[in-house]
């Protein structure tokens, strides 16, 4: 197990995707942003303040939750909790932006592009990840990402926060 | 917590944590129903029965539009048109059906133990809709959730349940499932409508509808089904409604913010007139509403992991 970021350094990838997002977007106008859960949630809160602090601007910010959309529920043998989806406001012609936490196949970001869909026709969506760690099954890529980090397929990427875990940091872990 | 049943027979033998659970996820499902697009694609060609032996209208047409909402696929069985009424006997019925790979019944049937019979003699699951005087578990759990939905903890709750007890499976579920999440349960009815056995429930019965009704949070008016009248528990329906029809009067002796249920569909000018069934205490329009998320839910958790074997 090795440690990939501690608490000040996911602070300042935070802080850099803020600042990438607004410069992406000068105006700011017509962005929300939405959290995939579990942990992309306080992520997207975490972005929505720091963009407020930054430009004034409050960001509308929802949740997803995948579950009713994975692709793998008949092949799994538990069941996934399933969690809030809350958008609590028009997506029509707005543009979405997309947090999760760590980006690997692409299939959860697929799922919540689906249900994004079932509430309305964005006019765009990006996706903001703290950590791309490859391997993808799905032609899918991200717009924001914090740190890029090659893995082995053998190895899982663990993103802490303090809303869930108590801890800010990134984790790599070797499965046996 | 996992949820490992193959079958929702009953709410008697959930656990008060599986109850609960239940409860929790069908939060979500009604969120869905809010959705401009009230569909998800969770039961994706998963294949379910709707197997109904009585009469149904409500109950039938929600677990079609729960399943309907979660994209599986449906079949509509219903005893009038079948080759019941040529003599098949009902398992030679549910195993021809098995045998074109379903994945689920929805079975209301008059017997009491229907379900629990296919739940032990066939491999895919089985949900109870009803089965005569014993369980009706979705109609207990749609009325917890929309007493949660509205009052919060239900082990705070003083509950009462009025009209024809014995022969009400809605009363059935609705006392074990309120009863294991510590509500008060209260039952009122004729003496003739009232099972002997209750005492091995943990309600109190009450044949004054005035006492049974003071300072209550709930009230769940049944329904009375006439039929009941020739066959001689009650002596008269105007006796009946003069003792135990829902009054304004009367309602004024429940708390303030006192809910009226009911499960329908409501005998106007019975149960209670329809300015209370119509009126801001109702919540008899939200329990219909919450039927159709409380039964995604179930089918969720019966059918959404992978098949055993």
């Amino acid at each position: 197990m090795a440690k990939l970021m501690n608490e000040e350094e996911m602070k300042s990838s935070l802080w850099r995707l803020s600042h990438q997002i607004i410069e992406r977007n000068k105006k700011m106008e017509n962005i929300i942003i939405v959290g995939i859960h579990r942990r992309g949630v306080p992520l997207a809160r975490r972005i929505s303040r720091m963009v407020n602090e930054i430009t004034g601007k409050g960001l509308p910010t929802g949740s997803v939750d995948i579950t009713l959309y994975r692709d793998d529920l008949t092949r799994i043998a538990y069941h996934p909790v399933v969690r809030d989806t809350d958008i609590p406001f028009p997506i029509d012609d707005k543009k979405v932006i997309l947090v999760d936490d760590v980006l690997y196949t692409g299939r959860t970001v697929r799922a919540a592009i689906d249900i994004l869909l079932d509430f309305g026709r964005p006019l765009k969506v990006e996706l903001v990840v703290l950590v791309d760690r490859g391997h993808r099954e799905l032609p899918i890529h991200a717009d924001y990402v914090g740190k890029n980090i090659p893995t082995s397929l053998k190895e899982m990427v663990e993103v802490k926060v303090k809303e869930i875990d108590g801890r800010d940091e990134v984790l790599i872990i070797r499965r046996e | 917590m996992d949820f490992k049943r193959k079958d929702l027979l009953g709410i008697e033998d959930l656990s008060k944590e599986e109850l609960l659970y239940i409860l929790d996820t069908t939060k979500s499902f009604r969120e869905v129903l809010e959705r401009p697009i009230k569909k998800v694609p969770t039961l994706r060609g998963r294949t379910v029965v709707n197997l109904f032996f009585e009469p149904s209208t409500r109950t039938r047409m929600s677990f079609e539009l729960a399943e309907k909402r979660l994209n599986a696929d449906v079949l509509n069985f219903s005893v009038s048109n079948s080759s019941v009424s040529k003599g098949e006997t009902l398992l030679d019925t549910v195993k021809n059906i098995l045998a074109m790979k379903v994945d689920c019944f929805v079975v209301r049937h008059s017997v009491p133990g229907t379900p629990h019979f296919l739940a032990r003699s066939l491999p895919v699951s089985i949900i109870n809709a009803g089965d005569g005087a014993h369980e009706h578990p979705t109609q207990a759990l749609l009325d917890i959730y929309t007493m949660r939905e509205k009052k919060g903890d239900v082990g705070n709750l003083k509950v009462t349940i009025i009209g024809d007890i014995t022969h009400s499976r809605v009363a059935r579920s609705n006392i074990w499932g309120l009863s294991k999440l510590k509500a008060e349960v209260r039952v009122c009815g004729p003496p003739t409508l009232i099972p002997p056995e209750i005492d091995r429930m943990r309600v109190k019965v009450y044949y004054s509808i005035e006492e049974a009704i003071e300072g209550v949070d709930i009230i769940m008016m049944l329904r009375i089904q006439k039929e009941r009248q020739e066959r001689g528990f009650l002596p008269s329906l105007s006796e009946y409604i003069e003792l135990f029809s829902l009054t304004e009067e009367r309602l004024k002796l429940a708390k303030e913010d006192v809910l009226v249920m009911h499960p329908g569909p409501v005998n106007r000018g019975i149960e209670m007139p329809a300015r209370i069934a119509d009126g801001k205490r109702s919540v008899i329009l939200d329990q219909v509403t919450n039927g159709v998320a409380v039964r995604m839910a179930i089918l969720y958790l019966l059918l959404s992991k992978k098949s055993e074997g």
